[in-house]
């Protein structure tokens, strides 16, 4: 192969006097600061070179170009050297290992490329056919042996309608809040107390919840007391034992706007009891182990929220 | 007469072979054994057997056909020595007129692929669009995605017909890539080889 006008470019430039491939040497050695190098110098004296030789050598120009594309990319990292560019973090170090790499796997590619001509020239009087193949082979899909009745009972299957999909669990159902009313209220008729844990134990979540707003109903209106000894620990429901009778004449009246002053606060029962519900058994005693502070803050919430 | 005739007739791999034969001279793209098996419904080894009983009818210097194995499969061409009646007859669209760039291209595209325009630019050090859209005319290389994320370029691979235009079995028959030019240690140390010479 015949040396290329590249490396013999002579150069005459204000940083540097001498062949091309020196230039670059001095480069990779980090032995002159690309910002130094004049490119467009470099350019034009390549440039006078081609005219004076009066041909054009195209392998020469290409080389030049990676040469020089690569050589301004060095400068132009070295100008930038903030530019967020794609090896612009690279230290000048690193920018001439990769400078030397990429012109290492471009001379790979060249003669990847020349391996290819010389393939062309070798194979060049193999002449075949072109064009797509106007039928191409369509490989038949054969399917496994079946027993037909087999195959006539998946088909009986897909011939069944689908069942009907139960949308049951897309409506909650609750149950009415007086009827816990009323099976609370007749307990506590027969018994003075109950735990509500064991009472609805064996109920669903959707009817132990509406329970459990039985019970807070009840204890609005004053009927039951509540007590739980801890958090989590089993509620216990009581009848409620009235201040009127429990603790006469140290407790406020109990509320009852529509029968304010009367000395039982039936009344307050009477404003959440449904008409024909029997009327709660009137407190017989005070329960033991109930707190009267809680109820005294019972009763004045009540009256408050009357 | 009759006897050898009679005995290529009785011959079962002989018939499988006269087949293939036909389903070759159909087929202008090189068949795989698997697709001559489909095709001809019999056993891929017997397919091989007839293949390689028609490969030695279809060679060089005894056929103006030759049965070559080639870009996967196997295909049929003229003999060479029936190159030059061919070559005043037919064009060669594909090669002719290839360009060093094309090569280049071509190379970086068949080694690299699927690659894109940038990396070919990349590479080369200058556009790659005329010469990419030049080989995807020829039918060497095709559309082969595009690279991940928003906007991505085309990616691009070779094409069976590459193969077959240079003889390769597959792509793996190309030379290994580092047997070919000099790696970047070697050439930096040319480079500084020569820059020390200069300096004495």
């Amino acid at each position: 192969m015949r040396a290329t006008p590249v490396r013999e470019l002579a150069l005459d430039l204000d940083a540097f006097e001498g062949p091309f491939d020196l230039l670059l040497t001095l480069l990779l050695k980090e032995e002159l600061e690309p910002r130094e190098v004049d490119v467009s110098a470099i350019v034009l004296a390549f440039v006078e070179l081609l005219a004076e030789r009066n041909e054009l050598d195209l392998e020469a120009c290409g080389e030049f170009l990676v040469l020089i594309s690569a050589l301004l990319e060095l400068k132009a990292r070295a100008l930038f050297p903030d530019e967020a560019a794609e090896l612009g973090e690279l230290e000048p170090e690193e920018a001439a290992r990769e400078l030397a790499r990429r012109l290492a796997e471009y001379r790979r590619m060249k003669e990847a490329a020349s391996w290819l001509r010389e393939r062309l020239a070798v194979e060049g009087d193999r002449w075949f056919r072109l064009g797509p193949a106007p039928l191409g082979p369509q490989p038949e899909r054969r399917l496994a042996p079946q027993d037909p009745e087999a195959l006539a009972s998946v088909l009986r299957a897909l011939a069944e309608p689908p069942p009907t999909v139960s949308l049951s669990h897309m409506a909650l159902r609750f149950p009415p809040v007086s009827q816990f009313l009323e099976r609370f209220r007749a307990l506590l008729a027969r018994r003075r107390r109950f735990d509500f844990d064991a009472e609805v134990g064996d109920l669903s979540r959707v009817e132990q919840a509406v329970a459990l707003l039985a019970l807070l109903e009840l204890r609005k209106s004053g009927e039951i007391a509540l007590s739980q000894a801890a958090p989590f620990a089993p509620i216990r429901v009581s009848s409620r034992p009235w201040p009127a009778a429990a603790h006469a004449g140290h407790s406020p009246a109990p509320p009852s706007p529509g029968a304010a002053g009367e000395p039982m606060p039936s009344g307050a029962v009477q404003r959440t009891v449904p008409s024909g519900v029997a009327s709660p058994a009137a407190p017989q005693e005070r329960e033991e182990g109930f707190d009267p502070l809680d109820d005294e803050r019972i009763l004045e919430w009540t009256a408050r929220s009357a | 007469m009759d006897s050898p005739l009679r005995l290529i007739a009785s011959n079962p791999v002989d018939r499988l072979a006269r087949t293939v034969e036909a389903l070759l001279v159909v087929a202008s793209a090189p068949l795989s054994v698997g697709e001559l098996a489909d095709a001809t419904e019999d056993d891929p080894e017997r397919v091989e057997t007839a293949l390689s009983l028609l490969r030695e009818r279809y060679s060089e210097a005894r056929s103006g056909i030759v049965l070559e194995q080639v870009a996967g499969g196997f295909a049929f061409r003229a003999s060479r020595e029936a190159a030059a009646a061919c070559a005043r007859l037919f064009e060669r669209p594909v090669e002719r007129g290839l360009s060093q760039a094309g090569l280049e291209t071509l190379a970086i595209v068949a080694y690299l692929g699927p690659c894109s325009r940038p990396e070919v630019a990349r590479i080369r050090g200058v556009a790659a669009d005329s010469a990419v859209a030049s080989l995807v005319e020829r039918g060497l290389i095709t559309e082969a995605g595009r690279e991940m994320g928003a906007g991505g370029a085309v990616r691009y691979r070779t094409t069976p017909l590459f193969e077959r235009v240079f003889a390769l079995e597959s792509l793996a028959a190309l030379p290994r890539l580092d047997d070919l030019g000099e790696d970047a240690g070697e050439l930096r140390e040319r480079l500084l080889d020569v820059a020390q010479a200069r300096a004495s």
